[in-house]
């Protein structure tokens, strides 16, 4: 019998998924933890088999079959808002548009500041500094006021929505990886690469990024509901995209057309629940990841 | 000089002889390290202020595209009018005479007109303010206080009944957005049950006295100050829940127990002072996420404040009220951080060791 | 008369990997007026005896046996009488004053804060009198009293904790790696101001120390404990001078003794690592690491067994009377 030699390949690939065995055993344990995710799981399949379920025919204004703002009815489980559309079509709908634009948001938010902090805590200089100073800066500064402004003379579209909370989502991204950049950077390994000559952006790419990604995916899980929250806001105060349909535009709808004053509460409870419920599976999820890669909060699992 | 010297430098010399000169050495030390510390920080702060006031330039001069077109959408124009408004409004200068002309104009209190009410900016911010401190000041104090209180028992019990009953709640009310619990409070407290108010700030038939207003504005305020308050309090619970777990298995905390103090004396007197000094920045940093809560709080309850006036002009679009309104909030919340900062100072004596 | 008395003290904490024994039977006396060592690695449970004195263990330990402070079972006490005892019938100098002492109070309420809460009827200012004393007692003027810890150096600090366990006069006083983290000198000054204060209070005082030589240069009796029992009790000097342990001897020549050339040449020490308390050995649990380990040490677990005038040996080597350094 010969015995193979291992490349460092296969072995770093080893070692990846033993540490993420690790990790999801740990992971496991919590249970709201696994509550969050079965949640979340449960609601990302609904929106991605929303037109199996549901004809996207039902979403035209023109086309509306129903009463107007009727309550529940065996046709219409969920009623109808002000034209005769089926709030449970529209809240079904409105997920697709909810995540993806929460989703989206967060992983254009993860990259400016993951690249940023990365580069900032290796560079360091002047560099750094301006870059420290200015995420410090986007903190600091109420999200909605400047999402609103900047929504208020881009205009409204889809694109322009992601953009602007991606904008406003990014610098805490950017404080915790440059501070993560910093640990890594002190370990004898680096030291070691930096010895044998390793250049910036091996150091960066081969050495600092895998130590950073599970911290950045655990922060980013915890990005994703705030992103889903501020694209309700901004829809609900009507800076959404006009021509599709997500919760927060559904609830601009609502409110525009008195379903509070007409005591339609069917119009209202569907969509503000889905947004409560997604945020709540992601931040259960946020929570017992940041346990797993946290130690210090290790203890936190109930 | 020191070079030969391998040692001396982390251990101060110990015993009574060496006492006096170093307590003096420490005082010098301190309040010229209050002046350092001070400028560094008010010195950052100017530096965010300034950028505040490039990036609204920058917004609403450069993206925004002409006001000329704002200001004449209704009515035809001839281009000579156009000329005229242009340089009425020094829009014929550079751009950077234009940049200095703004920041002139806005320290000195000139923010130009509003589009939509005909009127210095100035004027409405100053008649609009009150509301908005009375609604977000009431409900910080109310959330700072509540999540303090259950936050502190919270992490001293963690894992009990009370602690796992508050962080769900806290939990779930944070992932409610705020706008769709206002408009839920409004359905069920004033529409159904008619116990309060729908919205605004007064009723129109009170009469004019000191007291018949108070009363019937804290009425009014019932509602919004409870939306806010429940949106705001879980993120203030979960800050201090966390730095009181962080003080929890502390020496010192032992040291206490072991002079034979009560548990509640232990957590009041020992863990929650050292626990509340990491809160105070978090709490000050976390007014971004306090303003942008009075913004859709005003908006549900079409209250008569700033933020209420900042969706208003939106559509308008009135862009000079945005545009002030964007600078305002903005550094009120860049010098609420500054006066942690010095806050932090006075309270912390363990600040003043590093400068 | 006997001031302390540790009856079969066995203490148990619960941890993911199991049932870890930290005491396991210790009997232990400390006389009224005198003072008494403690040696031993870190884990073999010193600290662990230490805070079972004041009933300071996590709530999850198991505690069994009996603690006597004066003829009373601390381990049957309501909370109320206890925390009457607390800082009373005996105090702790703790290990690491920096994190020990509170950070943000001056060092005048620190030091004042027992006498208030349990002498009802003191006022701030007469607790405040008091405190000044105390720390003009162990050499810090009283201008210090408006001091915050992070002003003070390690040993002032450390001075800071013998005044506030001398705060309430109590009749015991435990200080758990009081020195460890100062240096040599300032190590040497604050031992002379307990064995001072010892003396002139006439407390009874539980030193615990990994450092053998520290012990017997304070203590009038030294008890050497590993893997939660204790291996070796009788006079101080003795038992650092001439070990009837091997553990004992290996400690004592861990830590040579300044101005001894023999040490300086044979830096003494010990290979391996404590057992896991989770799985400790059979038979002695030193037997692992042992020179001397004869095929009886495998099998049985050695009592502590009179070896000599005030000696006594948990060892079957020294028990037969045979050396136990080769």
């Amino acid at each position: 019998m010969t015995t193979t030699p291992i490349s460092p390949r296969a072995l770093r690939w080893a070692r990846r998924r033993q540490s993420f065995t690790r990790s999801w055993n740990a992971y496991r344990s919590q249970r709201t933890g696994m509550i969050g995710l079965v949640l979340l799981g449960a609601i990302v399949i609904l929106a991605l088999a929303a037109p199996l379920l549901i004809d996207q025919s039902q979403l035209s204004v023109t086309q509306a079959t129903g009463e107007r703002m009727a309550p529940p009815s065996a046709g219409y489980p969920l009623g109808t808002d002000e034209v005769g559309r089926s709030i449970l079509a529209l809240t079904l709908w409105g997920s697709r548009l909810s995540l993806l634009i929460g989703l989206t948001a967060t992983v254009v938010a993860i990259v400016i500041g993951t690249a940023l902090g990365v580069t900032s805590g290796h560079i360091g200089g002047w560099y750094g500094w301006v870059a420290l100073r200015v995420s410090d800066w986007f903190m600091v500064l109420p999200s909605l006021v400047v999402a609103i402004a900047l929504l208020a003379v881009l205009g409204r579209s889809m694109s322009t929505t992601i953009i602007v909370i991606a904008l406003v989502s990014w610098s805490g991204t950017t404080r915790l990886v440059r501070a993560q950049t910093l640990t890594v950077q002190a370990r004898p390994y680096l030291e070691r690469a930096r010895a044998l000559g390793a250049g910036h952006w091996h150091q960066m790419s081969k050495h600092i990024l895998p130590n950073v990604l599970p911290l950045v995916l655990a922060s980013a899980t915890l990005l994703v509901p705030s992103a889903i929250l501020m694209e309700s806001s901004l829809a609900w105060l009507g800076l959404g995209d006009p021509n599709v349909v997500s919760w927060g535009s559904i609830l601009n709808r609502a409110s525009n057309n008195g379903a509070v004053s007409a005591h339609a509460w069917w119009y209202l409870l569907p969509p503000g629940l889905a947004i409560l419920l997604v945020v709540l599976a992601f931040m259960m999820c946020g929570r017992a990841l940041e346990a797993v890669f946290n130690p210090r909060l290790r203890g936190e699992q109930g | 000089m020191t070079d030969g010297m391998p040692s001396g430098t982390t251990e101060p010399a110990d015993g009574a002889s060496t006492e006096a000169p170093s307590a003096g050495r420490s005082e010098r030390r301190g309040s010229s390290g209050f002046g350092r510390y001070l400028l560094k920080h008010v010195g950052g702060a100017a530096v965010s202020l300034l950028l505040v006031l490039f990036s609204s330039f920058f917004i609403f001069r450069l993206i925004a595209g002409d006001p000329i077109d704002q200001l004449t959408k209704e009515r035809p124009v001839t281009p000579e009018q156009r000329e005229a408004m242009r340089a009425e409004l020094g829009l014929d200068k550079p751009l950077w005479a234009q940049f200095v002309d703004y920041i002139t104009g806005t320290l000195s209190g000139d923010l130009g007109s509003s589009f939509q009410f005909r009127r210095p900016i100035f004027d409405l911010i100053v008649e609009r303010l009150p509301a908005t401190l009375l609604l977000s000041g009431t409900g910080m104090v109310l959330a700072v206080l509540l999540g303090f209180w259950i936050g502190t028992r919270s992490g001293w019990r963690q894992g009990s009944r009370f602690d796992k009953g508050h962080v769900a709640t806290g939990l779930l009310l944070y992932s409610a957005p705020t706008f769709w619990l206002g408009m839920i409070v409004i359905l069920v407290f004033a529409r159904y049950l008619g116990l309060f108010p729908v919205n605004g700030m007064r009723s129109p038939d009170t009469p004019p006295e000191f007291w018949p207003q108070a009363v019937d504005i804290g009425y009014h305020l019932v509602l919004p100050v409870l939306t806010y308050t429940a949106v705001v309090y879980a993120g203030y619970l979960m800050i201090m829940r966390s730095s009181l777990l962080d003080e929890i298995g502390s020496d010192y905390l032992t040291t206490a127990r072991a002079k034979g103090l009560r548990d509640d004396e232990v957590r009041t007197k020992h863990a929650v002072p050292n626990a509340l000094l990491p809160t105070v920045t978090l709490v000050f940093l976390a007014l971004g996420g306090v303003v942008n809560g009075s913004i859709v709080t005003e908006t549900v309850f079409s209250w008569p404040g700033l933020g209420s006036l900042f969706v208003q002009s939106i559509f308008y679009p009135d862009r000079p009220v945005l545009q002030a309104l964007f600078v305002l909030f903005s550094s009120s919340t860049i010098l609420a951080v500054l006066g942690a900062e010095i806050l932090y100072w006075f309270i912390d004596p363990r600040i003043r060791r590093s400068g | 008369m006997t001031l302390l008395e540790f009856k079969d003290l066995r203490v148990t904490y619960t941890g993911s990997r199991g049932r870890l024994p930290a005491l396991r039977g210790v009997d232990l006396t400390v006389e009224a007026g005198r003072t008494l060592g403690i040696a031993g690695e870190s884990g073999c449970g010193k600290s662990t005896l230490a805070m079972a004195v004041l009933r300071l263990l996590p709530k999850t330990a198991e505690v069994s046996g009996e603690i006597l402070l004066d003829g009373e079972d601390l381990l049957a006490m309501g909370w109320g009488r206890l925390r009457a005892v607390r800082w009373t019938g005996a105090s702790i100098v703790f290990q690491g004053a920096m994190h020990s002492l509170n950070a943000v109070h001056r060092i005048g309420r620190q030091v004042a804060e027992p006498i208030l809460v349990h002498e009802k009827g003191t006022t701030p200012a007469q607790a405040a009198k008091r405190a000044e004393a105390l720390l003009e007692r162990v050499g810090l003027p009283a201008s210090r009293m408006r001091s915050y810890p992070h002003e003070l150096s390690g040993g002032q600090r450390q001075r800071v904790m013998i005044a506030m366990a001398l705060a309430c006069d109590p009749q015991l006083v435990i200080a758990d790696e009081a020195t460890t983290a100062l240096d040599v000198m300032v190590q040497a000054q604050v031992l002379q101001l307990i064995s001072g204060l010892v003396t002139e209070r006439g407390v009874g005082l539980m030193m615990i120390s990994h450092d053998l030589s520290v012990l017997s240069s304070v203590c009038d009796e030294a008890a050497v404990m590993y893997a939660g029992r204790v291996v070796e009790r009788g006079p101080a000097h003795e038992v650092f001078a001439n070990a009837r342990h091997p553990y004992s001897a290996a400690l004592g020549a861990a830590f040579p003794v300044i101005g001894d050339p023999a040490a300086r040449k044979n830096p003494g020490g010990l290979a391996g690592d404590p057992p896991d308390p989770v799985r400790l050995p059979e038979g002695c649990s030193f037997r692992p690491r042992c020179a001397v380990a004869v095929e009886r040490c495998g099998e049985d677990s050695p009592e502590l067994l009179e070896v000599g005038p005030k000696r006594v040996s948990a060892c079957f080597v020294a028990q037969e009377g045979m050396p136990v350094v080769l």
